[in-house]
């Protein structure tokens, strides 16, 4: 199981959940399970299909470049991060 | 379209003729009719020094020089440092120092260090500081481009006595 | 002279690795031959320029352009009507996104002006000089609107308002009344309120920091030709050709096959160099003209006009125990966005508390929009600002708890398994490596003595990205390789991603002759940027090799008469039971027997290398004037690997010189009317080499374990501590903390005042 953590400003839609295990392969699956749980949760991290241009996925320990594609395994720990541009 | 005069002068060692209006700078000059473009502009007032060149023997901004003025004068620019296919001291220091990231600077870094190291090769490091102040670099935090120069002064001051 | 510098080496590990080859591009930059954007000459080629708003805020009325179209020599002009509606739409660009119709406006402005030197229109010339006249010719009629440059001004309820469609996002849910706060992002971690009532000593500060621009010594330019067949080729001053390449035919809403990006040498970017400013204006000057157009930025409006980075208002508050643990921490930042949304706030909210563990802790952040031009990254961005302020406050509580700053910082170090305020936790890391390495050097074991002398310590992260990158590798019949690459080299990459290829092959780095090439002749390659290339180009260059030694395996294994898994690489070497060759001794056999040799690579690694830095420094303050002498300077920084020390130390070196000018004078001022009155090179101050000693760099080598040599982006960290450092020694030397950036010789000596005053 994954541990996903919610962002804090998202935790109004998930009455202060902070964290929850979910059974989920790639990213995609975690907004599908997400939303439905906790509706509303896609529209705030998504723009269309994909993760909203704003949100950067890290999974495990590393910031992913493939967006939904991202693959999951057991244990990793996902979090949604602002963006980051380098310089 | 402006009248353009004929100026007559030396460019590296060579007679060299070009016409230019009186608005232009030896800079513009340099780069758009002669094709020397290793001078380079960063600021166009006299701030940066990417733009020196040597004019009768002294290291100028050649942005704040008319084209007209160099009439009857004689012009060194980073095109004439090397020596047939031989770099000069300044600029083999450069490479093997690592002395320059993005190389914007570096051909105004090479007329001004070398002008400095003609006239006193074994210049302090303080001294190479403050004749080089007129040159900015915004890449190397300068360390590298001071211990290239005076590397430079130390074979140029060998080669001198030897 | 230097004191200490601590060299990476290869430590008898590696041949190539470690080692200071002159670069490949070396001998064209220090002759003058190395083509930048501004040399470039196209046949018949005309010259544009920039017409800009002298108004900070206004909305335009008309445009006449009649007279500019009318003098002698003018080939064509244009204004915002000459670029297509582009909607609403958010182009990703890999290394961070873009409101396509908030770049188009930038490039050309359409109702309104949101900053003195938006452009308002162009026009191209037989020379620049008559482009010049022209655009002056041009009559536009403005409505002055009330500005607003001050990042907490903006904030209020009355402050003029850039954008009527703007609403503030709090975590994707948008406000419903518009506003200029564009983002508001939150992070929470652990009970703030019971880490407070557990710290035995906390201090609060707030900090304001002024812009400041990247100050690259290259103008942007470009030269684009807009072909008879439609096909639009672009050279540019660009630190990523295919971003450079997108985005241009996004603004032109032509497909992005017609449009090939050359990126010529660049003069430095910094950051800066990402978004796109003039490709768009050159392109349609083209088609309307027929001939190529280049435009060059005048150095005034590349201060006004490019994208300087945020300034900004940070307040840290921060608690420990007496024996120096810290127990909560809570920051406030207001980050400028300039005159449009999408800033750094995110980075800067996740870095402020990213070298330390604090369990409880709170970030709350806002984007600002205001009347200045949009802000870029500089380094790396948002994390300068927060350093500043939380290192800081760090060296506050340090003295507060009477404890060794040094230590207080190591006690409390981020490490393998710290989890940052913003969730993520740490794999195997360098900061305690790079403060154990602090606290064994010369420099902060040497005694510091005379009046007004003071000593500042300050540390820093930043992320370092992966992202996408492509290289090919055709192998010549004397076995060296062409090494074909899509990333614009600014600082030395093209040698030390040639470096990682040699390493792999056995071969000498001068036996690889690497190439930046165009959009056209490479696979898709991200930016030059977010400390990026050595670790991912680089590792693209490694697979590459290893593409080529599986190939000349399986054609070895041909030509010995043998089973390709008989054949063993050692150092590079290809050995079977009873045969041996070198790369190149194979590569001129295989010539002569088939098919040439090519080998490929693509990747995109995740975002993982995660740099360290720790700067001391001891500086001198003139309390008469206020000005400040830097006495000695050391940067310590985890490298993962040094693949080319020479280049590493150059980015500890420069990153350390653009904060320190940062730290000292560098500031835009602006006056009432929202116009910078500093925008040359002679009052924006950077350092000269007068200003400063030697940096000295020690480079600390704790392996990134996601990289076959253990790389970590270097190119961003170095800008981070410097602030600090110097707002830490200033402290010291004085007794004065300051809390506004630049520590100016006005703004110390005012400070130096009030505090003998006040004593």
């Amino acid at each position: 199981m994954a541990i996903v953590f919610i962002p804090s400003q998202l935790r109004s839609l998930t009455k202060g959940i902070e964290q929850v295990q979910l059974d989920v392969r790639n990213v995609r699956q975690v907004i599908e399970q997400l939303e439905d749980r906790f509706p509303g949760v896609r529209e705030r991290l998504c723009d269309g299909d994909d993760l909203s241009p704003a949100i950067q996925v890290c999974v495990g320990q590393n910031i992913s470049t493939r967006g939904m594609f991202t693959k999951i395994e057991a244990d990793h720990e996902v979090h949604f991060l602002p963006a980051i541009g380098g310089g | 379209m402006g009248t353009k005069q004929l100026v007559s002068t030396t460019i590296n060692g060579e007679p060299s003729q070009f016409l230019c209006e009186a608005r232009q700078s030896l800079l513009e000059v340099l780069r758009n009719e002669t094709g020397l473009t290793g001078c380079k502009e960063g600021c166009n007032n006299g701030n940066c020094g990417a733009c020196t060149v040597m004019l009768d023997g002294q290291p100028v901004n050649s942005c704040l020089v008319l084209g007209l003025e160099v009439d009857g004068k004689e012009i060194q620019t980073v095109e004439g440092i090397a020596q047939e296919n031989e770099l000069h001291a300044v600029q083999q220091c450069f490479l093997e120092g690592a002395a320059l990231q993005c190389g914007i600077c570096t051909p105004g870094f090479i007329v001004a260090a070398k002008a400095l190291l003609d006239e006193n090769p074994l210049a302090s490091e303080e001294e190479i500081r403050f004749q080089l102040a007129g040159n900015l670099c915004r890449c190397t935090g300068y360390d590298k481009i001071i211990r290239a120069v005076m590397e430079a002064g130390k074979q140029m001051a060998e080669t001198t006595t030897s | 002279m230097s004191q200490e510098t601590k060299q990476a080496s290869s430590n008898g590990k590696y041949r190539v690795l470690g080692t200071r080859p002159v670069r490949h591009d070396g001998a064209d930059k220090v002759t003058g031959k190395a083509i930048y954007t501004a040399d470039v000459k196209a046949a018949s080629m005309a010259n544009g320029f920039v017409l800009r708003s002298p108004h900070a805020h206004a909305r335009i009325k008309s445009i006449d352009t009649s007279a500019a179209e009318a003098l002698d020599g003018v080939l064509a002009v244009m204004t915002a009507e000459d670029l297509p509606d582009v909607t609403d739409k958010i182009a990703d660009l890999g290394e961070g996104s873009v409101n396509l119709a908030h770049l188009s406006n930038n490039v050309l402005a359409q109702d309104k002006v949101l900053y003195r030197g938006h452009a308002v229109a162009a026009v191209a010339a037989v020379n620049v000089h008559i482009a010049e006249e022209a655009a002056n010719l041009i009559k536009v009629e403005y409505e002055t609107l009330p500005s607003v440059t001050w990042v907490l001004d903006a904030m209020k309820d009355d402050a003029p308002l850039l954008h009527e469609n703007l609403y503030t996002s709090s975590g994707g849910e948008k406000a419903d009344t518009a506003s200029n706060v564009g983002v508001h992002l939150n992070f929470q971690q652990g009970d703030l309120q019971k880490g407070f009532e557990e710290a035995d000593a906390v201090v609060e500060r707030e900090f304001k920091m002024a812009t400041v621009h990247q100050g690259y010594i290259e103008p942007h330019a470009v030269v684009v030709d807009w072909n008879h067949d439609g096909r639009i080729k672009v050279w540019a001053s660009t630190q990523g050709s295919f971003t450079c390449r997108q985005q241009t035919a996004e603004v032109l809403q032509v497909p992005l096959s017609h449009v090939t990006v050359v990126p010529c040498e660049i003069g430095g970017g910094f950051g800066g160099k990402i978004a796109i400013y003039l490709e768009p204006l050159a392109a349609v000057l083209s088609r309307k003209s027929g001939r190529p157009v280049q435009i060059v930025m005048r150095r005034n409006d590349v201060f006004e006009a490019t994208g300087p980075t945020p300034g900004a208002f940070v307040r840290v508050k921060l608690g420990a125990t007496k024996d120096g643990k810290l127990t909560a921490g809570e920051a406030w930042l207001a980050y400028e966005s300039g005159a449009y949304p999408g800033g750094m706030l995110g980075p800067g909210c996740m870095c402020v508390f990213s070298c330390y563990d604090i369990p409880n802790a709170l970030v709350d952040g806002y984007e600002v929009c205001l009347n200045k031009p949009h802000i870029k990254a500089y380094r790396a961005p948002g994390a300068t600002q927060a350093a500043f302020a939380t290192e800081s406050v760090m060296d506050e509580l340090a003295e507060k708890l009477g404890i060794d700053i040094l230590e207080f910082q190591q006690k409390n170090a981020a490490k393998e398994g710290t989890r940052r305020v913003d969730g993520p936790v740490y794999p195997k890391v360098g900061l305690v490596e790079c403060l154990d390495a602090a606290a064994t050097s010369d420099h902060w074991n040497s005694t510091l003595e005379g009046p007004h002398r003071g000593r500042g310590i300050a540390s820093g992260f930043w992320f370092g990205c992966g992202l996408k990158s492509s290289v090919v590798a055709s192998v010549n019949s004397d076995g060296t390789i062409n090494l074909t690459e899509g990333s614009t080299d600014i600082g030395g990459t093209r040698t030390s991603i040639a470096m990682q290829m040699a390493e792999v092959l056995g071969l000498d780095a001068q036996d690889i002759n690497p190439r930046v090439v165009d959009t056209d002749n490479i696979g898709y390659t991200d930016v030059t940027g977010g400390s990026r290339t050595t670790f991912a180009t680089g590792m693209a260059a490694y697979e590459a090799g290893l593409d080529l030694q599986r190939q000349m395996t399986e054609r070895a294994a041909e030509l010995w008469d043998c089973n390709s898994e008989d054949i063993q690489i050692e150092s590079g070497n290809f050995v079977s039971s009873s045969q041996t060759a070198t790369f190149k001794e194979l590569a001129t056999e295989l010539f002569k027997a088939g098919e040439p040799l090519v080998g490929r690579a693509t990747v995109a690694p995740d975002c993982s290398t995660n740099g360290f830095g720790t700067h001391i420094v001891d500086v001198e303050v003139d309390m008469d004037t206020g000005k400040v002498k830097i006495l000695r300077y050391t940067v310590i920084q985890d490298a993962g690997k040094a693949i080319h020390p020479s280049y590493v130390e150059g980015q500890l070196q420069g990153g350390a010189v653009q904060g320190i000018g940062w730290a000292l004078n560098e500031e835009y001022f602006f006056d009432d009317d929202g116009e910078m009155r500093n925008a040359s090179f002679l009052d924006y101050r950077m350092p000269t080499a007068y200003d400063l000693p030697m940096i000295d760099t020690i480079i600390v080598e704790a392996e990134n374990p996601d990289h076959p040599y253990g790389v970590r982006g270097v190119g961003e960290t170095p800008i981070i501590p410097p602030p600090a450092a110097i707002a830490n020694a200033i402290c010291h030397a004085t007794g004065v903390r300051m809390e506004e950036l630049p520590m100016s010789p006005p703004r110390l000596w005012k400070a130096i005042q009030q505090n003998q005053d006040g004593n």
